[in-house]
Protein backbone atom coordinates (compact mmCIF):
# COMPACT_ATOMS: atom_id res chain seq x y z
CA UNK A 1 0.00 0.00 0.00
CA UNK A 2 1.78 3.08 -1.28
CA UNK A 3 1.32 6.24 0.72
CA UNK A 4 1.74 9.64 -0.85
CA UNK A 5 4.15 12.42 -0.06
CA UNK A 6 1.20 14.49 1.18
CA UNK A 7 0.19 11.73 3.61
CA UNK A 8 3.75 11.56 4.95
CA UNK A 9 3.76 15.32 5.47
CA UNK A 10 0.34 15.20 7.12
CA UNK A 11 1.38 12.44 9.55
CA UNK A 12 4.68 14.23 10.27
CA UNK A 13 2.71 17.32 11.17
CA UNK A 14 0.43 15.34 13.50
CA UNK A 15 3.52 13.78 15.10
CA UNK A 16 5.31 17.13 15.45
CA UNK A 17 8.23 16.09 13.29
CA UNK A 18 9.90 18.64 11.07
CA UNK A 19 11.21 16.17 8.46
CA UNK A 20 13.83 17.10 5.89
CA UNK A 21 13.04 16.63 2.17
CA UNK A 22 15.34 13.61 2.11
CA UNK A 23 13.54 12.07 5.11
CA UNK A 24 10.13 12.57 3.55
CA UNK A 25 11.17 10.61 0.46
CA UNK A 26 12.89 7.84 2.39
CA UNK A 27 10.07 7.41 4.92
CA UNK A 28 7.46 7.41 2.16
CA UNK A 29 9.16 4.39 0.62
CA UNK A 30 9.84 2.56 3.92
CA UNK A 31 6.43 3.26 5.45
CA UNK A 32 4.70 2.02 2.30
CA UNK A 33 6.57 -1.29 2.58
CA UNK A 34 5.86 -1.60 6.32
CA UNK A 35 2.17 -0.74 5.88
CA UNK A 36 1.98 -3.42 3.18
CA UNK A 37 3.30 -5.96 5.65
CA UNK A 38 1.16 -4.94 8.64
CA UNK A 39 -2.04 -4.61 6.57
CA UNK A 40 -2.05 -8.40 6.70
CA UNK A 41 -4.12 -8.12 9.91
CA UNK A 42 -7.09 -7.01 7.80
CA UNK A 43 -7.30 -10.47 6.17
CA UNK A 44 -8.97 -11.83 9.30
CA UNK A 45 -12.68 -11.48 9.94
CA UNK A 46 -12.76 -10.56 13.63
CA UNK A 47 -16.10 -8.78 13.87
CA UNK A 48 -17.12 -10.82 16.94
CA UNK A 49 -13.74 -10.76 18.72
CA UNK A 50 -13.30 -8.28 21.56
CA UNK A 51 -10.08 -6.21 21.51
CA UNK A 52 -7.28 -6.76 24.04
CA UNK A 53 -6.02 -3.48 25.42
CA UNK A 54 -4.22 -5.00 28.38
CA UNK A 55 -2.72 -8.48 28.83
CA UNK A 56 -3.80 -8.92 32.47
CA UNK A 57 -7.40 -8.81 33.53
CA UNK A 58 -6.95 -6.26 36.29
CA UNK A 59 -9.87 -4.04 37.23
CA UNK A 60 -10.05 -1.06 39.52
CA UNK A 61 -6.58 -1.10 40.98
CA UNK A 62 -6.57 1.35 43.85
CA UNK A 63 -4.01 2.41 46.37
CA UNK A 64 -4.52 4.13 49.67
CA UNK A 65 -5.10 7.84 49.31
CA UNK A 66 -2.21 8.87 51.52
CA UNK A 67 -0.57 12.22 50.91
CA UNK A 68 3.17 12.02 50.37
CA UNK A 69 5.71 14.67 49.44
CA UNK A 70 6.11 15.58 45.77
CA UNK A 71 9.47 16.21 44.15
CA UNK A 72 11.11 19.43 45.36
CA UNK A 73 10.86 22.17 42.70
CA UNK A 74 14.61 22.30 42.21
CA UNK A 75 14.51 18.60 41.29
CA UNK A 76 11.62 19.17 38.91
CA UNK A 77 13.61 21.85 37.10
CA UNK A 78 16.95 20.02 37.31
CA UNK A 79 16.81 18.94 33.65
CA UNK A 80 14.88 21.92 32.28
CA UNK A 81 16.32 23.50 29.12
CA UNK A 82 15.25 26.91 30.45
CA UNK A 83 13.83 27.85 33.84
CA UNK A 84 12.24 31.17 34.74
CA UNK A 85 11.45 31.23 38.44
CA UNK A 86 8.93 28.46 39.03
CA UNK A 87 8.12 28.13 35.32
CA UNK A 88 9.51 26.28 32.31
CA UNK A 89 10.34 29.00 29.84
CA UNK A 90 9.55 28.34 26.16
CA UNK A 91 9.72 30.46 23.01
CA UNK A 92 6.57 32.51 22.24
CA UNK A 93 3.58 30.38 21.27
CA UNK A 94 1.81 32.99 19.13
CA UNK A 95 3.02 35.25 16.40
CA UNK A 96 5.77 37.58 17.45
CA UNK A 97 4.73 41.15 16.59
CA UNK A 98 7.29 43.84 16.02
CA UNK A 99 6.59 46.78 18.37
CA UNK B 1 46.73 -15.46 52.00
CA UNK B 2 46.76 -15.85 48.26
CA UNK B 3 43.83 -16.90 46.16
CA UNK B 4 43.03 -17.33 42.50
CA UNK B 5 42.05 -14.07 40.78
CA UNK B 6 38.34 -13.55 40.19
CA UNK B 7 37.46 -14.89 36.73
CA UNK B 8 34.60 -12.60 35.72
CA UNK B 9 33.98 -14.60 32.53
CA UNK B 10 33.26 -17.76 34.47
CA UNK B 11 31.91 -16.57 37.84
CA UNK B 12 28.13 -16.75 38.24
CA UNK B 13 26.26 -14.19 40.35
CA UNK B 14 25.27 -16.99 42.72
CA UNK B 15 28.95 -17.89 43.18
CA UNK B 16 29.80 -14.23 43.67
CA UNK B 17 27.12 -13.99 46.38
CA UNK B 18 28.68 -17.04 48.06
CA UNK B 19 32.18 -15.53 47.96
CA UNK B 20 30.86 -12.37 49.61
CA UNK B 21 28.86 -14.25 52.23
CA UNK B 22 31.83 -16.41 53.19
CA UNK B 23 33.99 -13.27 53.17
CA UNK B 24 36.37 -14.91 50.71
CA UNK B 25 36.38 -11.71 48.68
CA UNK B 26 35.33 -8.21 49.62
CA UNK B 27 32.71 -6.22 47.75
CA UNK B 28 35.49 -3.88 46.69
CA UNK B 29 37.58 -6.73 45.21
CA UNK B 30 34.55 -7.95 43.28
CA UNK B 31 33.80 -4.44 41.99
CA UNK B 32 37.42 -3.93 40.99
CA UNK B 33 37.48 -7.23 39.10
CA UNK B 34 34.49 -6.19 36.96
CA UNK B 35 35.88 -2.70 36.51
CA UNK B 36 39.14 -4.25 35.28
CA UNK B 37 37.17 -6.43 32.82
CA UNK B 38 35.34 -3.32 31.60
CA UNK B 39 38.65 -1.48 31.17
CA UNK B 40 40.05 -4.44 29.25
CA UNK B 41 37.14 -5.20 26.93
CA UNK B 42 34.54 -2.44 26.77
CA UNK B 43 36.45 -0.37 24.27
CA UNK B 44 35.98 -3.21 21.79
CA UNK B 45 32.50 -4.40 22.84
CA UNK B 46 30.89 -1.04 23.73
CA UNK B 47 28.45 -2.59 26.17
CA UNK B 48 28.17 0.54 28.31
CA UNK B 49 26.98 4.06 27.61
CA UNK B 50 27.89 5.23 31.12
CA UNK B 51 30.44 3.79 33.55
CA UNK B 52 30.04 4.36 37.27
CA UNK B 53 33.28 5.04 39.15
CA UNK B 54 32.33 4.26 42.73
CA UNK B 55 30.10 1.42 43.96
CA UNK B 56 26.73 2.39 45.46
CA UNK B 57 26.29 -0.94 47.25
CA UNK B 58 28.14 -3.61 49.20
CA UNK B 59 26.80 -6.57 47.24
CA UNK B 60 27.28 -8.14 43.80
CA UNK B 61 27.59 -5.53 41.05
CA UNK B 62 24.98 -5.22 38.29
CA UNK B 63 24.63 -3.49 34.92
CA UNK B 64 21.38 -1.72 34.05
CA UNK B 65 20.01 -1.10 30.58
CA UNK B 66 19.94 2.60 29.83
CA UNK B 67 16.13 2.77 29.70
CA UNK B 68 16.11 2.18 33.47
CA UNK B 69 15.94 5.46 35.37
CA UNK B 70 18.80 5.82 37.88
CA UNK B 71 18.97 8.76 40.26
CA UNK B 72 22.10 10.78 39.65
CA UNK B 73 23.28 8.58 36.75
CA UNK B 74 22.70 9.74 33.18
CA UNK B 75 19.86 7.84 31.48
CA UNK B 76 19.55 8.30 27.72
CA UNK B 77 17.61 5.30 26.35
CA UNK B 78 20.23 5.32 23.59
CA UNK B 79 18.81 8.58 22.24
CA UNK B 80 20.32 11.96 21.47
CA UNK B 81 17.10 13.56 22.68
CA UNK B 82 17.91 12.43 26.25
CA UNK B 83 21.66 13.02 26.15
CA UNK B 84 22.69 14.57 29.46
CA UNK B 85 19.40 13.67 31.18
CA UNK B 86 20.08 12.78 34.81
CA UNK B 87 17.02 11.36 36.62
CA UNK B 88 16.12 12.95 39.96
CA UNK B 89 14.57 9.76 41.28
CA UNK B 90 15.19 6.01 40.99
CA UNK B 91 12.98 3.65 39.03
CA UNK B 92 11.45 1.00 41.28
CA UNK B 93 13.72 -1.72 39.85
CA UNK B 94 16.84 0.42 40.39
CA UNK B 95 15.64 1.08 43.95
CA UNK B 96 15.05 -2.64 44.56
CA UNK B 97 18.53 -3.47 43.26
CA UNK B 98 20.03 -0.84 45.59
CA UNK B 99 18.02 -2.17 48.53
CA UNK B 100 19.44 -5.63 47.81
CA UNK B 101 22.95 -4.12 47.89
CA UNK B 102 23.64 -4.52 44.16
CA UNK B 103 26.17 -1.92 43.04
CA UNK B 104 25.50 -0.26 39.67
CA UNK B 105 28.47 -0.80 37.33
CA UNK B 106 26.96 1.37 34.65
CA UNK B 107 24.23 1.82 32.06
CA UNK B 108 24.19 -0.49 29.08
CA UNK B 109 23.73 0.27 25.43
CA UNK B 110 20.38 -0.17 23.73
CA UNK B 111 18.73 0.52 20.42
CA UNK B 112 17.22 4.00 20.67
CA UNK B 113 14.15 3.80 22.94
CA UNK B 114 14.61 0.00 22.86
CA UNK B 115 13.50 -0.06 19.22
CA UNK B 116 15.59 -2.59 17.37
CA UNK B 117 17.14 -6.04 17.32
CA UNK B 118 20.87 -5.33 17.06
CA UNK B 119 21.80 -2.13 19.04
CA UNK B 120 22.65 -0.58 15.67
CA UNK B 121 19.85 1.94 16.26
CA UNK B 122 21.66 3.34 19.31
CA UNK B 123 22.48 7.00 18.80
CA UNK B 124 25.84 6.26 20.43
CA UNK B 125 27.02 3.42 18.19
CA UNK B 126 26.44 -0.34 18.31
CA UNK B 127 27.62 -2.90 20.85
CA UNK B 128 29.47 -5.97 19.62
CA UNK B 129 29.02 -9.66 20.24
CA UNK B 130 31.65 -11.12 22.60
CA UNK B 131 31.65 -14.36 20.56
CA UNK B 132 32.58 -12.46 17.39
CA UNK B 133 32.95 -8.68 17.50
CA UNK B 134 32.15 -8.36 13.79
CA UNK B 135 28.61 -9.46 14.70
CA UNK B 136 25.74 -7.82 16.58
CA UNK B 137 24.84 -8.87 20.13
CA UNK B 138 21.12 -8.66 19.30
CA UNK B 139 18.81 -6.00 20.60
CA UNK B 140 17.51 -3.91 21.93
CA UNK B 141 19.22 -5.06 25.14
CA UNK B 142 22.45 -5.99 23.36
CA UNK B 143 24.58 -3.99 25.79
CA UNK B 144 23.32 -5.92 28.82
CA UNK B 145 23.64 -9.30 27.07
CA UNK B 146 27.13 -8.58 25.75
CA UNK B 147 28.22 -7.30 29.18
CA UNK B 148 27.15 -10.53 30.90
CA UNK B 149 28.49 -12.84 28.15
CA UNK B 150 31.76 -10.91 27.98
CA UNK B 151 32.34 -11.03 31.75
CA UNK B 152 31.87 -7.26 32.18
CA UNK B 153 29.00 -7.73 34.64
CA UNK B 154 27.85 -10.75 36.66
CA UNK B 155 24.27 -10.04 35.69
CA UNK B 156 22.20 -7.24 34.20
CA UNK B 157 18.70 -5.95 33.72
CA UNK B 158 17.12 -5.49 30.33
CA UNK B 159 13.68 -4.55 29.09
CA UNK B 160 11.58 -6.45 26.60
CA UNK B 161 8.75 -5.23 24.39
CA UNK B 162 8.87 -7.79 21.57
CA UNK B 163 12.04 -9.76 22.28
CA UNK B 164 14.63 -7.28 23.57
CA UNK B 165 15.74 -9.53 26.45
CA UNK B 166 15.25 -12.98 24.94
CA UNK B 167 16.80 -12.37 21.50
CA UNK B 168 20.07 -10.74 22.67
CA UNK B 169 20.42 -13.47 25.32
CA UNK B 170 20.07 -16.04 22.52
CA UNK B 171 22.64 -14.31 20.30
CA UNK B 172 25.15 -13.94 23.16
CA UNK B 173 24.73 -17.44 24.64
CA UNK B 174 23.28 -16.50 28.01
CA UNK B 175 20.01 -16.70 29.92
CA UNK B 176 17.33 -14.02 29.64
CA UNK B 177 13.84 -13.79 31.13
CA UNK B 178 10.99 -11.68 29.87
CA UNK B 179 8.65 -11.96 32.88
CA UNK B 180 4.86 -12.08 32.80
CA UNK B 181 3.42 -8.65 32.06
CA UNK B 182 2.71 -6.93 35.37
CA UNK B 183 5.21 -8.80 37.55
CA UNK B 184 7.94 -6.15 37.45
CA UNK B 185 7.30 -2.46 37.99
CA UNK B 186 7.70 -0.08 35.06
CA UNK B 187 7.82 3.00 37.31
CA UNK B 188 10.79 5.10 36.24
CA UNK B 189 11.45 3.13 33.04
CA UNK B 190 11.61 5.03 29.76
CA UNK B 191 8.36 3.94 28.11
CA UNK B 192 8.19 2.44 24.61
CA UNK B 193 4.91 0.47 24.33
CA UNK B 194 3.19 0.40 27.69
CA UNK B 195 0.95 -2.64 27.19
CA UNK B 196 4.03 -4.71 26.28
CA UNK B 197 7.11 -3.32 28.09
CA UNK B 198 8.58 -5.54 30.82
CA UNK B 199 11.89 -5.37 32.70
CA UNK B 200 13.74 -8.64 33.27
CA UNK B 201 17.08 -10.31 34.11
CA UNK B 202 19.96 -11.20 31.81
CA UNK B 203 22.26 -13.74 33.48
CA UNK B 204 24.73 -16.58 32.97
CA UNK B 205 22.57 -19.30 34.53
CA UNK B 206 18.90 -20.02 35.16
CA UNK B 207 19.47 -19.97 38.93
CA UNK B 208 21.04 -16.51 38.67
CA UNK B 209 17.99 -15.49 36.67
CA UNK B 210 15.63 -16.70 39.41
CA UNK B 211 17.70 -14.92 42.08
CA UNK B 212 17.56 -11.60 40.24
CA UNK B 213 13.90 -11.99 39.32
CA UNK B 214 13.18 -12.54 43.02
CA UNK B 215 14.79 -9.15 43.75
CA UNK B 216 12.91 -7.14 41.14
CA UNK B 217 9.46 -8.77 40.97
CA UNK B 218 6.42 -7.74 42.98
CA UNK B 219 3.59 -5.30 43.25
CA UNK B 220 4.45 -1.61 43.24
CA UNK B 221 2.04 1.10 44.41
CA UNK B 222 3.66 3.38 41.82
CA UNK B 223 2.69 1.12 38.90
CA UNK B 224 -0.97 0.12 38.94
CA UNK B 225 -0.38 -2.46 36.19
CA UNK B 226 1.65 -4.61 38.59
CA UNK B 227 0.17 -7.71 40.22
CA UNK B 228 0.97 -9.94 43.18
CA UNK B 229 3.68 -12.41 42.23
CA UNK B 230 3.99 -16.04 43.46
CA UNK B 231 7.06 -16.68 45.65
CA UNK B 232 10.09 -17.37 43.46
CA UNK B 233 11.56 -20.86 43.83
CA UNK B 234 15.22 -21.49 43.08
CA UNK B 235 15.27 -24.45 40.68
CA UNK B 236 16.86 -27.67 41.94
CA UNK B 237 15.31 -30.45 39.85
CA UNK B 238 17.49 -32.28 37.36
CA UNK B 239 14.83 -34.26 35.52
CA UNK B 240 11.70 -33.38 33.57
CA UNK B 241 9.54 -36.37 34.57
CA UNK B 242 5.90 -35.65 33.92
CA UNK B 243 6.55 -32.23 32.33
CA UNK B 244 4.46 -31.74 29.21
CA UNK B 245 6.47 -29.86 26.57
CA UNK B 246 4.59 -28.49 23.56
CA UNK B 247 6.27 -27.76 20.24
CA UNK B 248 4.25 -25.24 18.20
CA UNK B 249 4.44 -26.66 14.68
CA UNK B 250 4.21 -23.28 12.95
CA UNK B 251 7.14 -21.98 14.97
CA UNK B 252 9.57 -24.74 14.15
CA UNK B 253 8.44 -24.85 10.52
CA UNK B 254 8.69 -21.06 10.14
CA UNK B 255 10.53 -19.74 7.12
CA UNK B 256 14.00 -18.40 7.72
CA UNK B 257 15.12 -20.70 10.55
CA UNK B 258 18.74 -21.57 9.84
CA UNK B 259 19.56 -25.31 9.58
CA UNK B 260 22.14 -25.06 12.39
CA UNK B 261 19.57 -23.43 14.67
CA UNK B 262 17.08 -26.16 13.85
CA UNK B 263 19.66 -28.90 14.58
CA UNK B 264 20.51 -27.47 18.00
CA UNK B 265 16.80 -27.17 18.79
CA UNK B 266 16.08 -30.78 17.73
CA UNK B 267 18.98 -32.06 19.85
CA UNK B 268 17.53 -30.19 22.83
CA UNK B 269 14.11 -31.80 22.30
CA UNK B 270 15.85 -35.18 22.35
CA UNK B 271 17.51 -34.28 25.67
CA UNK B 272 14.15 -33.18 27.07
CA UNK B 273 12.72 -36.61 26.19
CA UNK B 274 15.71 -38.33 27.82
CA UNK B 275 15.06 -36.31 31.00
CA UNK B 276 11.53 -37.68 31.06
CA UNK B 277 9.51 -34.91 29.44
CA UNK B 278 6.44 -35.74 27.39
CA UNK B 279 7.07 -33.88 24.15
CA UNK B 280 4.14 -33.27 21.81
CA UNK B 281 3.13 -31.04 18.93
CA UNK B 282 0.71 -28.13 19.18
CA UNK B 283 -0.68 -25.44 16.91
CA UNK B 284 -0.32 -21.66 16.98
CA UNK B 285 -1.20 -20.87 13.36
CA UNK B 286 -2.63 -17.35 13.69
CA UNK B 287 -0.16 -16.28 16.39
CA UNK B 288 2.78 -17.04 14.14
CA UNK B 289 1.25 -15.71 10.93
CA UNK B 290 -0.24 -12.52 12.37
CA UNK B 291 1.93 -11.88 15.45
CA UNK B 292 4.54 -9.75 13.70
CA UNK B 293 2.09 -7.48 11.81
CA UNK B 294 -0.01 -7.18 14.97
CA UNK B 295 3.04 -6.14 16.98
CA UNK B 296 4.16 -3.59 14.39
CA UNK B 297 0.81 -1.85 14.71
CA UNK B 298 0.31 -2.00 18.48
CA UNK B 299 3.86 -1.15 19.54
CA UNK B 300 4.36 1.86 17.20
CA UNK B 301 0.89 3.19 18.08
CA UNK B 302 1.73 3.15 21.77
CA UNK B 303 5.22 4.49 21.06
CA UNK B 304 3.83 7.44 19.11
CA UNK B 305 1.84 8.37 22.19
CA UNK B 306 4.65 7.72 24.72
CA UNK B 307 7.24 9.62 22.72
CA UNK B 308 5.07 12.71 22.40
CA UNK B 309 6.48 13.80 25.79
CA UNK B 310 9.83 14.67 24.19
CA UNK B 311 9.01 18.23 23.26
CA UNK B 312 12.01 20.22 24.46
CA UNK B 313 10.03 21.86 27.28
CA UNK B 314 10.77 20.09 30.57
CA UNK B 315 13.89 18.00 29.95
CA UNK B 316 16.08 16.65 27.19
CA UNK B 317 17.24 18.32 24.03
CA UNK B 318 15.84 21.70 22.97
CA UNK B 319 16.62 22.95 19.49
CA UNK B 320 16.90 26.75 19.31
CA UNK B 321 14.03 28.41 17.50
CA UNK B 322 12.11 31.67 17.60
CA UNK B 323 8.65 30.12 18.01
CA UNK B 324 7.25 27.39 20.26
CA UNK B 325 5.81 25.06 17.63
CA UNK B 326 8.88 25.33 15.44
CA UNK B 327 11.04 24.60 18.49
CA UNK B 328 9.08 21.42 19.30
CA UNK B 329 9.15 20.12 15.73
CA UNK B 330 12.83 20.90 15.23
CA UNK B 331 13.77 19.38 18.61
CA UNK B 332 12.06 16.12 17.68
CA UNK B 333 13.55 16.00 14.21
CA UNK B 334 17.06 16.62 15.55
CA UNK B 335 16.72 14.47 18.67
CA UNK B 336 15.13 11.28 17.33
CA UNK B 337 16.98 8.86 15.06
CA UNK B 338 15.46 7.09 12.08
CA UNK B 339 13.86 4.14 13.89
CA UNK B 340 11.86 6.14 16.47
CA UNK B 341 10.78 8.48 13.68
CA UNK B 342 9.61 5.56 11.53
CA UNK B 343 7.68 4.08 14.43
CA UNK B 344 6.19 7.40 15.52
CA UNK B 345 5.03 7.99 11.94
CA UNK B 346 3.66 4.46 11.59
CA UNK B 347 1.91 4.66 14.94
CA UNK B 348 0.46 8.09 14.30
CA UNK B 349 -0.85 6.85 10.95
CA UNK B 350 -2.36 3.70 12.53
CA UNK B 351 -4.15 5.83 15.14
CA UNK B 352 -5.29 8.63 12.83
CA UNK B 353 -8.89 9.32 11.90
CA UNK B 354 -10.17 6.93 9.25
CA UNK B 355 -7.46 4.30 9.88
CA UNK B 356 -7.90 3.57 13.59
CA UNK B 357 -10.39 0.70 13.21
CA UNK B 358 -8.64 -0.93 10.26
CA UNK B 359 -5.20 -0.87 11.86
CA UNK B 360 -4.98 -0.34 15.61
CA UNK B 361 -8.47 -1.62 16.40
CA UNK B 362 -7.98 -4.71 14.25
CA UNK B 363 -4.53 -5.37 15.77
CA UNK B 364 -6.06 -5.30 19.27
CA UNK B 365 -8.50 -7.98 18.15
CA UNK B 366 -5.71 -10.08 16.68
CA UNK B 367 -4.14 -9.84 20.11
CA UNK B 368 -7.18 -11.53 21.60
CA UNK B 369 -6.86 -14.31 19.03
CA UNK B 370 -3.19 -14.79 19.97
CA UNK B 371 -4.08 -14.98 23.68
CA UNK B 372 -6.77 -17.57 22.99
CA UNK B 373 -4.48 -19.77 20.88
CA UNK B 374 -1.87 -19.79 23.63
CA UNK B 375 -4.48 -20.49 26.31
CA UNK B 376 -5.64 -23.50 24.28
CA UNK B 377 -2.07 -24.79 23.99
CA UNK B 378 -1.60 -24.49 27.76
CA UNK B 379 -4.62 -26.73 28.32
CA UNK B 380 -2.40 -29.59 27.16
CA UNK B 381 1.14 -28.42 27.90
CA UNK B 382 3.13 -26.94 30.80
CA UNK B 383 5.62 -25.13 28.56
CA UNK B 384 5.99 -24.39 24.87
CA UNK B 385 9.41 -24.45 23.22
CA UNK B 386 10.91 -23.09 20.01
CA UNK B 387 14.14 -21.52 18.85
CA UNK B 388 14.35 -17.96 20.24
CA UNK B 389 15.88 -16.40 17.14
CA UNK B 390 15.60 -17.85 13.63
CA UNK B 391 19.30 -17.07 13.09
CA UNK B 392 22.55 -16.83 15.01
CA UNK B 393 24.18 -13.40 15.46
CA UNK B 394 24.48 -11.58 12.13
CA UNK B 395 27.18 -9.23 10.86
CA UNK B 396 26.96 -5.55 11.74
CA UNK B 397 25.30 -3.67 8.89
CA UNK B 398 23.67 -6.78 7.39
CA UNK B 399 20.10 -5.59 8.00
CA UNK B 400 20.32 -1.86 8.67
CA UNK B 401 19.06 -0.81 5.23
CA UNK B 402 15.90 -2.93 5.39
CA UNK B 403 13.61 -2.28 8.38
CA UNK B 404 11.39 -5.26 7.52
CA UNK B 405 14.34 -7.69 7.50
CA UNK B 406 15.33 -6.36 10.93
CA UNK B 407 11.75 -6.73 12.23
CA UNK B 408 11.70 -10.40 11.14
CA UNK B 409 14.28 -11.24 13.85
CA UNK B 410 11.46 -11.11 16.36
CA UNK B 411 9.13 -13.53 14.55
CA UNK B 412 9.32 -16.19 17.28
CA UNK B 413 9.62 -13.95 20.35
CA UNK B 414 6.70 -11.64 19.58
CA UNK B 415 3.58 -13.86 19.79
CA UNK B 416 3.98 -14.67 23.51
CA UNK B 417 4.77 -11.01 24.27
CA UNK B 418 1.46 -10.02 22.70
CA UNK B 419 -0.26 -12.45 25.09
CA UNK B 420 1.59 -11.11 28.16
CA UNK B 421 3.28 -14.48 28.73
CA UNK B 422 6.68 -15.09 30.32
CA UNK B 423 9.52 -16.33 28.13
CA UNK B 424 12.95 -17.65 29.02
CA UNK B 425 15.96 -18.00 26.75
CA UNK B 426 18.37 -20.80 27.57
CA UNK B 427 21.46 -21.35 25.38
CA UNK B 428 21.16 -24.75 23.68
CA UNK B 429 24.22 -25.17 21.50
CA UNK B 430 26.32 -23.68 18.76
CA UNK B 431 25.81 -23.23 15.04
CA UNK B 432 28.81 -22.12 12.99
CA UNK B 433 30.57 -21.43 16.30
CA UNK B 434 27.85 -19.02 17.49
CA UNK B 435 25.26 -19.52 20.25
CA UNK B 436 21.74 -20.79 19.57
CA UNK B 437 18.93 -19.99 22.00
CA UNK B 438 16.00 -22.10 23.14
CA UNK B 439 12.81 -20.21 23.97
CA UNK B 440 10.59 -21.55 26.77
CA UNK B 441 7.12 -20.02 27.06
CA UNK B 442 4.83 -20.53 30.03
CA UNK B 443 1.36 -19.47 31.14
CA UNK B 444 1.06 -16.14 32.96
CA UNK B 445 2.86 -16.17 36.34
CA UNK B 446 4.51 -19.56 35.61
CA UNK B 447 8.07 -18.24 35.99
CA UNK B 448 8.83 -21.02 38.50
CA UNK B 449 7.96 -23.64 35.87
CA UNK B 450 10.22 -21.93 33.33
CA UNK B 451 13.06 -21.83 35.85
CA UNK B 452 12.60 -25.53 36.73
CA UNK B 453 12.48 -26.71 33.12
CA UNK B 454 15.21 -24.29 32.03
CA UNK B 455 17.50 -25.38 34.83
CA UNK B 456 17.11 -29.10 34.10
CA UNK B 457 17.75 -28.54 30.40
CA UNK B 458 20.69 -26.22 31.08
CA UNK B 459 22.37 -28.94 33.12
CA UNK B 460 21.73 -31.58 30.46
CA UNK B 461 22.89 -29.33 27.61
CA UNK B 462 26.10 -28.35 29.40
CA UNK B 463 26.57 -25.21 27.30
CA UNK B 464 29.78 -23.29 28.09
CA UNK B 465 28.74 -19.65 28.29
CA UNK B 466 32.29 -18.28 28.07
CA UNK B 467 32.81 -17.11 24.46
CA UNK B 468 35.33 -19.42 22.76
CA UNK B 469 37.76 -16.70 21.76
CA UNK B 470 37.98 -15.49 25.38
CA UNK B 471 38.56 -18.89 27.05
Amino acid sequence: MAITREQVLHVAKLAHLDLTVEEVDRFREQLSAILDAVSKVSELDLADVPPTSHPLELVNVWRDDEPSPSLPLDDVFANAPERDGDFFRVPPTGEVREP
Amino acid sequence: MSRAPIDTLRLTAEEALGLLERKEVSARELWDAYRAAIDARDEELHCFLTHVDEPNGEGVPIALKDVIGTKGIETTAGSKILKGFVPVYDSTVARRCKDAGLATLGKTNTDEFAMGSSTENSAFGPSRNPWDPSRVPGGSGGGSAAAVAGGLAPWALGSDTGGSIKQPAALCGIVGLRPTYGTVSRYGIVAFASSLDQVGPTTKTVRDCALLYRIIAGRDPNDSTTADVPAVELPEREDLKGVRVGVPRQMVEAEGIEPGVRDAFERTLELARELGAEVGECELPLSVEYGLPCYYLVAPAEASSNLSRYDGVRYGLRAPDAGYHEMVMRTRDEGFGDEPKRRIMLGTYALSAGYYEAYYGQAQKVRTVIRREHADAFERFDVLVSPTSPTVAFELGAKTQDPLAMYANDLLTIPSCMAGLPGLNVPCGLSEGLPVGLQLIGPQFAENTLFAVGHALERAIGFDYVPKRLR
